[in-house]
Parts: structure tokens; C-alpha cells; sequence
């Protein structure tokens, strides 16, 4: 591993997931699907990951990785906890659109 | 340590009872637990204590703040079987995702390392999504919840990529390494960046101005209970997590930080204030008050070796003050489907304890002498003006004038308007809610060094 991250170069690795954690904040902010914007969230935080693992073999040091699997572990309690709240949506409007959520103004 | 250990067990004993049928036992028993766990607390005040490999570090800031939130769960405790009557099946559910909270809270003040701090932020995090949708047949608790999580978990992304940063930077998730890291000179410009995302997503979490957008709607759409748990109990921790970090993260803190720090606090201070004035629903109104208060809370952040015991004293002042007044607001929205202020209309005649209780508590909030608002005020503009930041405390003495302005719209509301219904029996769990806070909080006005000299 050391050996690639050598050759490629960790800044390289650092621009791919900055990249990709941009792609997940354009697609919260203007996707209005909320499947799609849960998608996002979820490259988001395995931009991070990747981050973090990148790290973890730039340091040799074990704690990057463990740290991956706590997020992965929260990141999947996150989108189970969203999607029950979107099944309650559907039951009440019939429709997962965000933009039909407009109830709370002022 | 034990804290932690005796939340959750406490939480998952909650659980139990329910199968063996002891319903009714589940909130004397919790109220019961949380006051030996304060008790367990308080006793290891003054010997710190960091286990698990540092994991946990238990010194003074933690003992003394995990104390305030556990006083403030027990008050939001209390007010539950009252609240949830018609779930009253599911109160174990809604006690013991309390307790959890609780529990990632007290990891948030007593975190040595980044991962500790992460899982309790994320603990925290999805039991509020939880009780904020828990109302699931109402559409607007679904919004809420909705909106919440949606800006919740953008919020945790960018915390987590401000961690990971910092981790490439420093090459440990440990407080003490980070800190030692951060101080010295050659540190690599990532940890910069990664401190700037990880306080984008704390500000976030505390709703401070730029980020606030998402408060308003969640308060007014949660179930008043939730709403009551996220402007006092929420703020509160995140406040000070939010703190501790910045303390950690670099003890001289930079001028263009500082600059920052400073305009945050009063857009938040003002954009909070001028927003509350044309509010009409209460909810939403304390919710834009909460705004403000988390811009002078911030102002903590610019002297942050000394300021500990002034964000304690502030943080309790608010957090006892928005318990009272939440116990009124719970009572008098109870079975209406909006919390207009109309609602509180000739309350000081139908209900004179609970309105004097509100009166109290609102003055408080905006900061009139011998509540404990204006000492927090003070010594928290005295520690600016210390620190040199007259600017800055002009301003917030012109926002705590105006703040009067909204909340005595309630008050008036209250004494000079006519009712439009009849009384109702109140019941005793309102009123020993709202007294005991309210006298708590005029305690600490009239001995604030008590708390003050804590964490000096």
C-alpha cells in the first residue's frame, strides 16, 4: 500500500476526495429528490473515508481505519433513522419531493 | 467514566422495565437514577480522571457541564408522561432515546480523542432526528424531522471531513498530540482547513447566524417537548463541545479567527433578535431568541483560557430559564394544534404561578437584574471588555434591548389581555418543574460565584 500511495502521491488522493465530497454537496443543495439526497450525503461521508484511510497508510498508523469503520457504522444508523422518517412522509403527502414540504415559513 | 457506563445502562434498564410490564415505574425510577448519577458526578469534581487510553478525560469542564446537562435532563424527564399522555405506551421509548442523548452528550464534553468526540456528536444527533419526527401522524413533525436530519447529517459530513484532516495533519485523533500539533509552527495547512470545517459544522449544531436557517422551522414543527430538549439541553452541549474543541484546537487563536468569531457572534446576536420581533407563534419566537443567545455564548470562544466558568454560569442561566418557560409553554399549547401567542392571553388571571413563572423566566432571558441572565450578561461583557472587544459588547448591549422588546409582547399578552377560555387544572408536575427551575435560576443570580469560581 505504501508503495502506491508513493507513487501516486497523497495529494493526489486528498484532490479525488475533496472532489467527490464537493459532488455530494452540490447533490444535497439542488437535487430535490430525497432518495437522491440521501445518495449525497452518503458520498459524502465515503469521501471521507477514503480521506481517512488515505491517511491512515500515509501515517502507517491503524487509527485512520478504525476510525472508518465507527463512521461507516454511524453513517448507516444516519440513513436508517432518514429513511424511516421519509416512509412517514410518504404516508402523509404520497410523495417523496422535498419541495412539497412547505408547511414551516415565517 | 461511571457517568457515561450508568446513562446508557440506565437507558437500556428503562427498556427492561417496559417488558415486565412497569410502566408506570419507568419515570420515578429515571428521575430517581439521573439524581445518584449527579450525585456519582459531582463527587469526582476535582479529581480528573482519562481512561481508555485517553479516550475519556474526565476533568473539572467535564464533570461540571455533564452535571448541568443531567439537572437539565431530569426537569425534561419529569415533563414527559404529562406531554406524551395519548403515547403513553411508548414512553419507555421516549424516556430511554432521552437518556441516549444524555449519554452522547456527556461523551461530547469528555471526549480526549476526535473519535469519542464523533460518536457522541452522532449519538446525540440521531436521537434528536428521532424525537423530532417522533410525532409521525402530524406533517409538520415530519418536516421537521425532516429538514433536521437532512442539515444534520451535512452538518456531520462536514465535521467529519474537518476530523479527517486534521488526522492527515497531525497523524492522531488525540486531543493532547492535536493540541501539542496545532501550537507549534510547521503544521501542514491541512490542519487549518480541517479546523475551519470541523467549527462550519459546530456552528451548524449550535445554530449560530450564517448557519441558522434550519432552527426556525425545526423548532416549530417538533413536538413542543423536542423543541423545549433542542433550545436548552442541545444548545447547551453543543455550545460547550464546541468550546472544548476550539480550546484544544489552538490556544492563541489567530487574528482573521478571532475577526470571525467576532462577526458570527453578531450577526447571530442580531439577525436572532430582529427575526424574533415579528414572530407570532412562541415556538418559533424562542427559537430566533435562541439564535441570539448562541452569539453571545460564541462570544466565550475569544478568551478561551479564561472564559470556561463564564460559559458554564451563561449556559446554566439560559438552559434553567428555557426550562421554566418551556413547562409554561407545554401547559398552555397541551391539546391546541398551534402555539400562537393568543393563546397565552389572560394567563396571569386563569393561572397566576405559571404566568409569574414565565414573567420570570423571560426577564431572565433578556436580562434583567436579580435573575440570573444579567449576572451571566455581565461577567460575560465584563471578561470582552477585559479582553478588549469594546465594539462588540456595544452591540450586544443595544441587541439586549431589543430583545426586551419581543419578550415582553408575551408578557403583556399575559397580564393585559382578556382570556379566551377557561381556566384548566394544572398539574403539579408544571408547576414543581417551573418553580424548581426558575428558583434555580434566581439561586445562581444571587450566588453566582458558586458557579463562577468552578472552573477558575
Amino acid at each position: 500500500m505504501q508503495n502506491v500511495l508513493q507513487e501516486i502521491g497523497v495529494d493526489n488522493y486528498i484532490y479525488l476526495s475533496t472532489i467527490l465530497f464537493c459532488i455530494g454537496i452540490f447533490g444535497v443543495l439542488f437535487r430535490r429528490n430525497a432518495i437522491v439526497m440521501f445518495m449525497s450525503i452518503e458520498i459524502m461521508l465515503n469521501a471521507v473515508n477514503l480521506l481517512l484511510v488515505v491517511f491512515s497508510t500515509y501515517h502507517q498508523d491503524a487509527a485512520g481505519q478504525v476510525f472508518v469503520f465507527f463512521s461507516m457504522a454511524v453513517a448507516a444508523a444516519e440513513v436508517a433513522v432518514g429513511l424511516a422518517i421519509l416512509v412517514g412522509i410518504y404516508r402523509n403527502i404520497h410523495s417523496i419531493d422535498i419541495d412539497k414540504l412547505k408547511n414551516l415559513k415565517g | 467514566m461511571y457517568t457515561l457506563i450508568a446513562i446508557v445502562a440506565l437507558g437500556v434498564l428503562c427498556l427492561i422495565v417496559e417488558i415486565f410490564n412497569g410502566r408506570k415505574a419507568i419515570v420515578p425510577i429515571t428521575i430517581v437514577g439521573l439524581l445518584a448519577i449527579l450525585g456519582l458526578t459531582a463527587t469526582g469534581f476535582n479529581d480528573s480522571a482519562d481512561t481508555f487510553n485517553n479516550m475519556i478525560v474526565f476533568d473539572n469542564f467535564a464533570t461540571t457541564f455533564s452535571c448541568l446537562f443531567i439537572v437539565l435532563t431530569i426537569f425534561l424527564v419529569a415533563l414527559s408522561p404529562n406531554f406524551h399522555e395519548k403515547q403513553i405506551t411508548k414512553i419507555s421509548d421516549f424516556i430511554s432515546i432521552k437518556l441516549f442523548l444524555l449519554s452522547g452528550g456527556v461523551a461530547m464534553v469528555a471526549f480526549g480523542n476526535l473519535s469519542m468526540f464523533f460518536l457522541g456528536i452522532e449519538i446525540l444527533s440521531i436521537a434528536l432526528y428521532v424525537l423530532a419526527a417522533s410525532d409521525r401522524l402530524s406533517i409538520k413533525s415530519n418536516e421537521a424531522g425532516m429538514k433536521y436530519f437532512l442539515m444534520g447529517a451535512f452538518a456531520s459530513g462536514f465535521i467529519l471531513f474537518g476530523i479527517a484532516l486534521i488526522y492527515g495533519a497531525t497523524g492522531s485523533f488525540d486531543m493532547a498530540t492535536i493540541q501539542e500539533a496545532g501550537s507549534s509552527a510547521d503544521v501542514e495547512d491541512w490542519f487549518y482547513i480541517g479546523a475551519i470545517l470541523l467549527s462550519i459544522g459546530m456552528l451548524f449544531k449550535v445554530a449560530a447566524a450564517p448557519f441558522h436557517f434550519w432552527a426556525p422551522d425545526v423548532y416549530e414543527g417538533s413536538p413542543a417537548l423536542t423543541t423545549a430538549l433542542m433550545s436548552t439541553l442541545t444548545k447547551v452541549i453543543a455550545m460547550a463541545a464546541f468550546f472544548k474543541l476550539v480550546g484544544a484546537m489552538n490556544v492563541n487563536l489567530p487574528y482573521s479567527s478571532q475577526t470571525a468569531i467576532i462577526v458570527i457572534s453578531i450577526l447571530s446576536m442580531t439577525i436572532g433578535n430582529i427575526m424574533a420581533l415579528k414572530q407570532t407563534n412562541v415556538k418559533r419566537m424562542l427559537a430566533f431568541s435562541g439564535i441570539s443567545h448562541a452569539g453571545f455564548m460564541l462570544m466565550t470562544l475569544l478568551a478561551v483560557t479564561t472564559s470556561a466558568g463564564v460559559l458554564l454560569y451563561y449556559a446554566s442561566a439560559y438552559a434553567l430559564s428555557g426550562i421554566a418557560a418551556f413547562a409554561v409553554i407545554l401547559y398552555v399549547t397541551k391539546d391546541k394544534d398551534n402555539e400562537d401567542i393568543f393563546n397565552f392571553n389572560g394567563l396571569g388571571k386563569t393561572s397566576p404561578v405559571l404566568a409569574g413563572v414565565l414573567t420570570c423566566s423571560l426577564l431572565s432571558m433578556a436580562g434583567i437584574p436579580i435573575f440570573s441572565g444579567f449576572f451571566a450578561k455581565v461577567f460575560l461583557f465584563g471578561q470582552m471588555l477585559n479582553a478588549g472587544h469594546i465594539v462588540l459588547v456595544i452591540v450586544a448591549v443595544v441587541n439586549s434591548i431589543i430583545s426586551v422588546g419581543y419578550y415582553f409582547k408575551l408578557i403583556l399578552a399575559m397580564y393585559t389581555k382578556e382570556a379566551t377560555e377557561e381556566a384548566r387544572p394544572v398539574p403539579f408536575v408544571f408547576h414543581a418543574v417551573a418553580v424548581s427551575a426558575i428558583a434555580l435560576n434566581i439561586a445562581i443570580g444571587l450566588y453566582p460565584s458558586f458557579l463562577l469560581d468552578l472552573l477558575n
